[in-house]
């Protein structure tokens, strides 16, 4: 007695639900190249969770918060794995609108990849882009902060150099005034000998000669 | 490492000087006569550093980008061959006899061409030139290591993801047309724009950082040898540290072998080509700094006992070495970026085929794929057609063969290699700062190289003290370096660095060795070695000045004015942004004088200075002759 009942249902079935059919999305799922050995096998208790977590997400649009699991239809599933599906009215005569259908999906759409381990590359809903996740800008951009630290110690190292190099210029030009008249004045040129500079000794009277070596350097302080 | 110690007085020097009359006198390798007066000029800490600067100037960023891509293109393991041939009838001589005139002369280039002959002051004069137009150049590429190098400290780097078109759904264009490494490299280092007449307007990053790239330099050359010194220990050393990282990296990656094979199978019909000994003689010359003056400067620094003949052979050997191993790590980075991308086009195909056809998910593998593809085209021929033109070809050899040098090499195709390795921050760091320490040892050498002369004049040095020379030198060509921050401004790179140094070098190089052994006397330049550090001069490197190197560099020098001649037209690669890779494009007539100015400006200086020479003398003669 029911048989024409259940005719009558599988034709509004493939008649709501086929391929390329009015609002109705194809997904794709890559279940082994997303968890390689610990895959599961796709089979009809998989889809009654996908059934279930579209109507989950139908129910928190607006006016549709009606949706029960019954009236989500799956068909075409292939080994791929990969099926069609359309959501249905109250009355299971009319499809959702399509662009109903792919808000409440793009809204939830981190709740389903996660009841299935998936994520946006591995679940596919063919014609639902997903939004790309922007790259997280830091206020100050970082390179400036390297910049600014090695640029203060570059600065700091020169000046210290020049400083230096200009302390010692000075320090050595009191030592010896009046070094440009030298080749005429005598007493103003140090001659190296065995590399030790020996003094004229009339400039400087009563200065040891540094000819000779030091003689305390060798013996032993008492 | 300052030996003054003592302050000596030093005699004015009158520039009508003939030294080399004096030959005899410089002897005893003290030459402290008692109560003689010296000067006492600047002397390297130790003989370590003076090879050390030398090793630092001659590796350079050539050895790191050039070598592979010329090992690549003329035969891999073949190509050796001619390369260790000119290295040893080309490199060594021409090295040992640059390193010999400026330890015997004691003085930077242009005092020591005039001390050779008053007329060839105009060698000096060039190699100051070149010097300082490469400086202005070269620093840019530093600059752009020191933009990688900041960047590197971001996860994930920045140039391994494609920044989001504006509403979000997908990726810039431009990035994926070109690849996220060509992108960052075109759009977000350079800015580029798509043609040289286009000049758009200095960008403050790039500029920001040319600053930092010439204080460095400064800092490095501004006390002269006691500061490069101490600098050339690090330069020299820690490039070989981060070679020897990525070595043992390169070798344990994943495709590492299929690079090196490639590499090193020696294709011996190269040997045949005459381009493979052109690049190969070319390749030896540029590479170790030759007739720039940056040697002639540092062996100026030298005592005159100094044994630079093995100095010479050790630089040398260790330079082309370096070559070597460099591109060893080079092809196993390749190795792995071909099997990455190879695989990654194989996955691709793969995914192509299942979502079509609805196969199950993990069928398809690389090693079925050839056969299911067969039997998909008899069983669905139709939907098979449908979907052919989309799938890519893909091989790995074809990948292998993508040969690239430069500035590609360095900042497109490593950070490609790069952002697939696992911790590719560290690897990102160390690698940049690997190419910091080349281009900042070669800097240091060319900065010395434009200093000495600089320093040794004793109207510059009388009015200035070093480091304000130093400090006007690196302001100056930080100034000029503007120039390549500019949009427009990589273009401007590559004109200076393909005709900058090239013509130039080989005809100061052919200058010096005619000059030291026609117009100086090779008998008399001996006799000069031989009294300076008690070593006779070997036959094999009397031959080599006389007739081979000369021969050589004319050789050269003849190939490339007839390449210039019977290529009518320069052209340059432009960056096309809309199709995201480079077309070519003819220079505009005003870039095209920019590259005959820069070549005149550094060859003119020969025969002028000459002619100049010549023109004053006659003048004094003849008022001598009328006074008397």
């Amino acid at each position: 007695m029911f048989w024409p009942l259940f005719f009558l249902v599988t034709a509004v079935h493939a008649e709501l639900c086929h391929p390329d059919a009015e609002n109705a999305f194809k997904v794709r799922l890559s279940i082994r190249t997303a968890l390689g050995d610990k895959a599961y096998v796709w089979d009809t208790d998989e889809e009654y969770l996908f059934r279930a977590l579209v109507a989950f997400s139908m129910r928190k649009v607006p006016n549709r918060e009606t949706t029960e699991i019954s009236h989500v239809l799956l068909c075409n599933v292939t080994q791929r794995v990969s099926f069609w599906f359309v959501v249905t009215d109250s009355s299971r005569n009319h499809t959702l609108p399509a662009a109903e259908v792919q808000s409440a999906i793009r809204m939830n759409r981190n709740r389903i990849n996660n009841a299935f381990f998936l994520d946006d590359h591995t679940l596919e809903f063919l014609k639902i882009s997903s939004t790309l996740a922007p790259p997280t800008d830091p206020s100050v951009p970082i390179w400036i902060i390297v910049f600014g630290v090695i640029f203060c110690i570059v600065v700091v190292a020169i000046a210290l150099l020049v400083l230096s190099g200009i302390r010692q210029r000075r320090r050595n030009n009191k030592g010896h005034p009046g070094v440009e008249e030298a080749e005429d004045k005598c007493e103003n040129i140090i001659t190296i000998e065995n590399g030790i500079p020996c003094d004229p000794l009339d400039t400087k009277g009563g200065h040891t000669n540094d000819g000779f070596l030091r003689e305390d350097e060798r013996l032993t302080p008492l | 490492m300052e030996s003054t110690s003592a302050r000596v007085v030093s005699l004015p020097e009158d520039e009508e000087l003939q030294p080399w009359e004096g030959a005899g006198r410089l002897g005893s390798a003290e030459y402290a006569q008692p109560g003689d007066v010296e000067e006492v000029r600047p002397k390297w800490g130790n003989p370590l550093q003076f090879l050390l600067a030398c090793v630092s100037y001659a590796v350079g960023l050539g050895n790191v980008w050039r070598f592979p891509y010329l090992c690549q293109m003329y035969g891999g393991g073949s190509f050796l061959v001619p390369y260790v041939i000119m290295l040893i009838v080309e490199g060594m001589p021409l090295l040992y006899l640059e390193l010999a005139v400026g330890q015997r002369m004691r003085q930077g280039s242009i005092g020591a061409w005039r001390t050779i002959s008053p007329y060839l002051s105009g060698v000096g004069i060039a190699s100051l030139v070149v010097s300082f137009l490469v400086s202005v150049y070269y620093n840019v590429i530093n600059t752009w290591a020191i933009w990688y190098f900041f960047h590197s400290f971001q996860d994930p780097l920045p140039w391994s993801v494609c920044p989001l078109n504006s509403n979000r759904t997908g990726y810039d264009e431009e990035c994926e047309k070109a690849s996220s490494t060509q992108y960052f490299w075109y759009r977000k280092t350079l800015n580029i724009s798509p043609s040289i007449q286009e000049n758009g307007g200095v960008q403050w990053e790039p500029a920001l950082c040319l600053t930092l790239a010439w204080l460095i330099v400064y800092l490095c050359i501004l006390r002269g040898t006691e500061s490069t010194g101490k600098v050339v220990y690090f330069t020299a050393s820690m490039p070989y540290c981060v070679l020897i990282i990525y070595l043992v990296r390169g070798l344990t990656l994943h495709g590492a072998t299929n690079g090196l094979a490639y590499m090193f199978t020696p294709k011996m019909e190269q040997l045949a080509n005459p381009k493979a000994w052109i690049n190969a003689a070319t390749q030896i010359f540029f590479s170790l700094g030759l007739g720039c003056g940056g040697l002639i400067a540092f062996a100026s620094y030298n005592e005159p006992s100094n044994d630079c003949q093995k100095h010479a052979i050790i630089v040398s050997i260790i330079n082309s070495t370096t070559a070597i191993f460099a591109s060893i790590v080079t092809f196993s980075i390749y190795g792995f970026k071909a099997t990455f991308n190879y695989e990654n086009c194989l996955n691709k195909v793969i995914l192509l085929l299942t979502n079509s056809f609805d196969l199950e998910d993990g069928f398809l593998t690389a090693s079925n794929l050839e056969e299911v593809k067969s039997y998909l085209a008899s069983t669905y021929p139709d939907k098979y057609s449908a979907v052919f033109p989309h799938m890519r070809n893909c091989s790995l050899e074809s990948e292998l063969s993508t040969a690239v040098q430069g500035t590609g090499l360095a900042f497109i195709v490593y950070t490609e290699a790069i952002k697939n390795m696992e911790v590719s921050q560290l690897w990102s760091v160390l690698y940049f700062f690997m190419l910091l320490m080349l281009g900042m040892g070669s800097m240091v050498g060319t900065g010395t190289a434009i200093l000495t002369p600089l320093t040794d004049s004793k109207r510059i040095s009388s009015f200035l003290p070093k480091e304000a020379i130093s400090g006007l030198v690196c302001l100056v060509s930080c100034a000029i370096g503007m120039v390549f921050t500019m949009e427009a401004g990589n273009y401007w790179f590559d004109i200076f660095n393909d005709y900058a140094a090239t013509l130039s070098l080989l005809l100061i190089v052919l200058v010096e060795t005619v000059a030291v052994c026609y117009v100086y006397g090779l008998k008399r330049f001996e006799s000069d070695l031989r009294a300076m550090t008690g070593r006779t001069l070997n036959w094999y490197w009397k031959a080599m000045w006389v007739f081979v190197s000369p021969l050589l560099i004319i050789g050269l020098f003849i190939f490339y004015l007839s390449d210039y001649i019977l290529t009518g037209t320069l052209q340059y690669q432009a960056w096309d942004a809309a199709q995201g890779h480079v077309v070519t494009k003819d220079y505009p007539t005003y870039a095209l004088a920019v590259i005959g100015l820069l070549v005149a400006a550094s060859t003119m200086c020969i025969p002028l200075v000459a002619l100049g020479t010549f023109v004053t003398r006659h003048f004094k003669n003849r008022e001598k002759f009328l006074v008397s």
